[in-house]
């Protein structure tokens, strides 16, 4: 059986068609698994029993003709989400022996369509890093170069998309952690409008920018993954009542007279030139199709990471407050003469190293004496980057612009230097901060050492909830493109 | 610059246990980290009113009603405590 580039839509074509049942489809996918993932490490737990069981299941509605588009399709999930008695460990130590006694909203919405769970990938211990290396699994290795990171948060969802493990996966993203490291791996990666999918069952960082979204091959398939998650839910109160539009309702309208936006301040400065060459390309390819591209600016863009690292990490240290290891969590070695001996040893034993530091970022900036200067300042901040994409859309319909400064780094570069970290980040934090939704899709490759291409993404950005539009300009140009089709060799 | 000091308070503050070298690495990281938001005094903020949700929900409320869960020994089950009685039994918090 040939997974290269199998998209839902032919997936779907194949199981209807009966070239393959659901059954078939999985095992092929897991003796694929066994082959590849000690390479890449992007899944960090297979659940081989519970997806036969369910791929008999999808294969008896197939049969019976009482399937939808997703039935009998294998997926992969970032191990943020809760998975009803299947570990859940966000990556962290603290969370090693966890097991959900409930499914994430969007968990049980994909099984109600009858897709079907093959693991849990990779992720920087609670989605905290750019590079998949805060993991305590270890790092994921970028397919198109194993030296290479994956980008992060959601790292092991992006490479098991590039490595053709899964049709499709979700992932998280608070800062760029679905961008990223779609961008890094060469796959479509779409961060959803703040609020647009539910986040119950889904372990928060920062909880007032914390999105969820798919990595799919194209971006037809994404817009069918959003399509079954999306929407308003009574566990979520920030998911405002607001009705899901057909996402492929438009998908076909193209481009023409649409006007395109080019923010100065994202092509400038610390901007790689080849990254810069492969997005403006990518530009010149939608002038082609009757687009018109139309300079604006965003002059608060380089203040963002900075807001950003005071207000998510002060987030960060108040969700994570609750893991004491009492009701659920590792219990530390020493757990020491009384409770609150309990509770230091437990997170100083369970934490990784680059959670300590946001924690303890977190903690300073919220404590007395600081609050103002920091936290409510970045909040201030916050509203003026909000403006600043208020008033480019008074000009545009979308912009386009990188999704990293740069491509996937060598795996360890970076790893004692935070700042360096954080700055990958630089392009893909401000839409976090203003609450919309944006799409990473595959533009094309960089040289990097010994000819090895490292893909590039553009950075599709949309108005709140636009979704609909995003899919629309993605699946124009990859109607024209064939980018996403590229395969690395593994 | 924050000094070991400092560190050690706010680990404290986290409920989290550090070693020394552990203080020592932080305290240059966290000074560094610190010391890039600086960046943000260049911004006059002075009228500007914090931003705490931005698709514009208020106040989203809900029936005050109890839901049973109905699990409750898988919840209990999460704990790698001792259960007693339907509860966790955990260290001594009064002598």
């Amino acid at each position: 059986m040939d997974l290269s580039f199998l998209t839902i839509k032919e997936a779907h074509e194949l199981l209807k068609a009966k070239k393959f049942s659901a059954k078939e489809l999985v095992n092929a996918y897991f003796e694929k698994i066994k082959k590849m993932n000690s390479a890449l490490n992007a899944y960090v737990l297979v659940c081989e029993k519970e997806a036969i069981s369910a791929a008999e299941n999808a294969d008896k509605k197939l049969a019976s003709d009482g399937d939808g588009i997703l039935t009998g399709i294998p997926y992969a999930l970032k191990d943020i989400f809760n998975t009803k008695g299947i570990r859940t460990t966000c990556c962290s130590k603290i969370l090693e022996n966890f097991v959900p006694p409930y499914d994430a909203t969007v968990v049980s919405k994909l099984k109600g369509a009858g897709t079907i769970l093959l693991g849990k990938t990779n992720m920087d211990e609670f989605a905290c890093g750019g590079s998949n290396e805060h993991s305590c699994f270890g790092p994921v290795k970028n397919p198109w170069d194993l030296s290479r990171v994956s980008g992060g948060s959601s790292g092991g969802s992006a490479a098991a998309i590039a490595a053709d493990l899964c049709v499709f996966a979700l992932g998280t993203d608070t800062g760029g952690s679905i961008r990223e490291p779609a961008s890094f791996c060469g796959c479509v990666g779409l961060k959803v409008t703040y609020g647009r999918v539910s986040r119950s069952g889904v372990t928060a960082f920062a909880s007032s920018w914390d999105t969820i979204g798919a990595f799919a091959k194209t971006v037809e398939d994404s817009a069918i993954v959003l399509q079954t998650i999306a929407g308003c839910d009574e566990k979520d109160s920030t998911t405002p009542d607001k009705p899901v539009p057909d996402y492929l309702n438009n998908i076909d309208a193209g481009v023409r007279g649409l006007k395109i936006g080019v923010p100065k301040e994202y092509f400038g400065e610390g901007i790689d030139a080849g990254v810069r060459e492969v997005v403006m390309n990518g530009i010149k390819e939608y002038e082609k199709m009757g687009a018109k591209i139309v300079e604006v600016s965003l002059p608060m863009t380089k203040y963002a990471v900075a807001a950003y690292y005071i207000a998510t990490p002060a987030e960060l240290s108040a969700n994570l407050a609750r893991f004491d290891s009492i009701r659920f969590g590792h219990k530390p070695e020493r757990e020491g003469k009384d409770l609150i001996d309990y509770y230091f040893n437990a997170r100083g034993e369970g934490f990784g190293d680059e959670i300590k530091r946001r924690i303890m970022i977190g903690a300073y900036v919220l404590s007395a004496g600081y609050y103002d200067a920091y936290y409510k300042k970045a909040q201030k901040v916050r509203t003026l980057i909000i403006k600043d994409f208020e008033e480019a859309f008074k000009k545009v319909d979308i912009m386009i612009v990188p999704v990293a400064p740069f491509p996937a780094w060598k795996i360890g570069e970076k790893l004692n230097d935070p700042i360096s970290m954080y700055l990958a980040d630089a392009l893909t934090i401000p839409i976090n901060a203003a609450g919309v939704p944006a799409m990473s899709v595959p533009a094309g490759f960089v040289e990097g050492d010994g000819g090895k291409d490292l893909p590039v993404g553009m950075q599709l950005i949309g108005p709140q909830f636009s979704e609909d539009l995003l899919f629309q300009v993605g699946h124009a140009y990859q109607k024209v493109t064939d980018w996403h089709r590229k395969r690395p060799n593994v | 610059m924050l000094s070991e000091e400092q560190v050690r308070h706010i680990a404290k503050l986290a409920r989290i246990t550090l070693t020394d070298a552990e203080v020592k690495k932080f305290s240059g990281q966290l000074s560094g980290i610190l010391d890039y938001m600086d960046i943000l005094n260049e911004i006059d903020t002075k009228n500007v009113e914090p931003t705490l949700q931005v698709t514009g929900l208020k106040n989203v409320t809900r029936a005050d009603e109890v839901k049973e869960f109905g699990d409750s020994d898988g919840l209990l089950g999460c704990s790698s405590l001792e259960i007693k009685n339907n509860q966790i039994k955990v260290k001594s918090v009064i002598k």
